[in-house]
């Protein structure tokens, strides 16, 4: 139960200036522009856009710049202002093997039609500090000069390299089902797997980091291989109804990551490799293999394999993905609970003065606000 | 990416340039338009901002699910010389979602596709095409071959 606490509206609103003030430091600083985050800053763009579910870079920088650069916060400015605005349609899927490439890897095949491309990552980086950026902020050039244009898509390795059928493929469903929609309609368990991929690809990076490392360290045993990661521009196609036929309106840059995860098989079917699938806006490359890592544990049921890890249970993961509930409900505990706390304190004075303890004591609280 | 396409009024021809105008950079739309002196307009729809879903598909090639929304923009308007122009745009500009249609309408006028297909179309396209190439160029320069060092017999 909470208890409303009525004043410090003057102390309040002084916070707010406050807050003003903090964010914006010393003023003899140039103020930092939009435009800047988005164009130094866009790893954190794409973060608070993957997770506030909002593909839009200038609202993402807005809101980074709002949170003085807390991208939970920045996160949760964004999901409050999706919640004002009106739903104007649905996409076409994205065709994520027609992307314009900017980066394109795969850890299983050396050779690939379409190359190995590396594009802009740390990956190689020495992980030095580099003081030379503390002053200027020179850029290296990029000798292109000789380097041959590719023409055409780049199908997926996975789709391209599988001749043998040794790793399975997949196909819509029958009459191929729109999803349920999660910001129309709570979670219920059990989740199929479209209904947790929207979970997951606006989940927190840093829970779904530690939940595909842990099924790496073995809880949940998921041998996994990076089949493909790729970055690019897919095309935002809507078909809205006044037209009555699809239109390209924008591009919207993707990472996808195709993890292919050894399989035994089952009675129904043969060993072979299995997939697992992470889909994140932005270069997000950390985010979409975390998340194909937990896609392919949350399979453990359908697979029929044993669910003992934390990983393979969705009520677990899904329920404990959104930094937002979770960053909502951890930090309400800092509002005043004073009555709560009163009647704890008489609980526990009792307890002292008649020796024995209370039979309710030891029972886990429940939501105790 | 897009393609250039012929043709005034047919739904490919519409569907190509609606997708280039899209893409135009506001100011862009701002300094050329006027060269084209379009008509009075009215609003059948006035500029709304809101979202669209972003779907995509499990593996790429599986079941849909929503991956997230997508900042957009539509409006429809008339001209008075008749034309319906429609617009759909990345982002919350109403003026870019505007001219957008502005050109749209202009592009679907006998009388006016030529000199609006010019001065509007092409050099987003030229542009487009442009990045497009640097963006390739760029990647392509950190191409790779990787090589396996395979272990000598008898090692």
């Amino acid at each position: 139960m909470y208890v409303a606490v009525k004043g410090g509206e003057r102390a309040i609103l002084n916070s707010y200036a406050l807050v003003d003030q903090a964010r914006r430091g010393d003023p003899s600083v140039p103020e930092l522009s939009l435009d800047q985050i988005r164009q130094q800053l866009r790893l954190s763009v794409d973060r608070v856009m993957c997770e506030g579910s909002i593909y839009d870079p200038e609202l993402a920088a807005l809101a980074i710049k709002q949170a003085a650069g807390d991208l939970v916060e920045a996160i949760f400015l964004l999901r409050a202002y999706r919640a004002t605005l009106p739903r104007l349609g649905y996409s076409l899927p994205l065709d994520t093997a027609d992307m314009q490439l900017f980066r394109r890897v795969s850890a299983t095949f050396k050779d690939l039609p379409g190359g190995q491309v590396l594009g802009p990552t740390y990956d190689y980086t020495q992980r030095l500090l580099d003081f030379s950026l503390a002053a200027s902020g020179a850029v290296a050039e990029i000798d292109a000069s000789d380097a041959a244009p590719e023409v055409g898509p780049v199908p997926r390795v996975v789709d391209l390299l599988n001749h043998e059928g040794l790793i399975e493929t997949h196909e819509p469903g029958a009459g191929d089902p729109d999803p349920r929609d999660l910001t129309r309609e709570p979670i219920a368990y059990p989740a199929d797997r479209a209904t947790w991929m929207q979970n997951l690809a606006r989940g927190d990076e840093g829970f779904l980091l530690a939940m595909g490392y842990s099924t790496q360290r073995g809880y949940a045993n998921s041998h996994p291989f990076a089949g493909e990661i790729r970055y690019g521009m897919a095309e935002l196609v809507i078909e809205p109804e006044e037209l009555g036929f699809a239109v390209s309106i924008g591009d919207i840059e993707v990472t996808e990551c195709q993890m292919v995860n050894q399989f035994g098989g089952s009675k129904s079917q043969p060993p072979q490799f299995t997939r697992g699938y992470g889909l994140a806006f932005g270069a997000s490359e950390r985010k979409a293999m975390a998340m194909a890592l937990v896609d392919r544990a949350l399979r453990a049921d359908e697979l029929g394999e044993a669910v003992e890890a934390p990983a393979q249970m969705q009520e677990f993961v899904l329920s404990h993905s959104d930094n937002l509930e979770a960053s909502g409900f951890v930090q309400h505990l800092k509002l005043p609970h004073y009555v709560d706390f009163q009647s704890e304190l008489e609980l526990v004075r009792r307890m002292r003065t008649s020796g024995a303890p209370a039979a309710d004591a030891s029972e886990p609280a429940g939501e105790a606000a | 990416m897009l393609q250039s396409v012929d043709g005034s009024n047919d739904v490919e021809g519409r569907r190509h340039w609606i997708g280039v105008l899209a893409r135009a950079e506001l100011a862009f739309l701002e300094q050329e338009m006027p060269r084209l002196k379009p008509p009075s307009h009215t609003w059948l729809r006035k500029p709304e901002t809101g979202l669209a879903m972003v779907r995509a598909r499990i593996g790429g090639t599986g079941d849909k699910f929503n991956l997230g929304e997508a900042l957009i923009t539509r409006c429809t308007l008339r001209l008075a010389t008749g034309e319906t122009g429609v617009a759909y745009v990345q982002g919350r500009s109403h003026r870019k979602v505007e001219l957008a249609a502005i050109g749209d309408a202009l592009l679907q006028s006998p009388t006016m596709h030529a000199a609006a297909y010019r001065i509007l179309i092409e050099p987003v396209l030229h542009e487009l095409a442009a990045r497009s190439a640097r963006a390739q160029r760029l990647a392509q320069a950190t191409r790779v071959e990787f090589f396996t060092v395979a272990r000598e017999a008898g090692a």
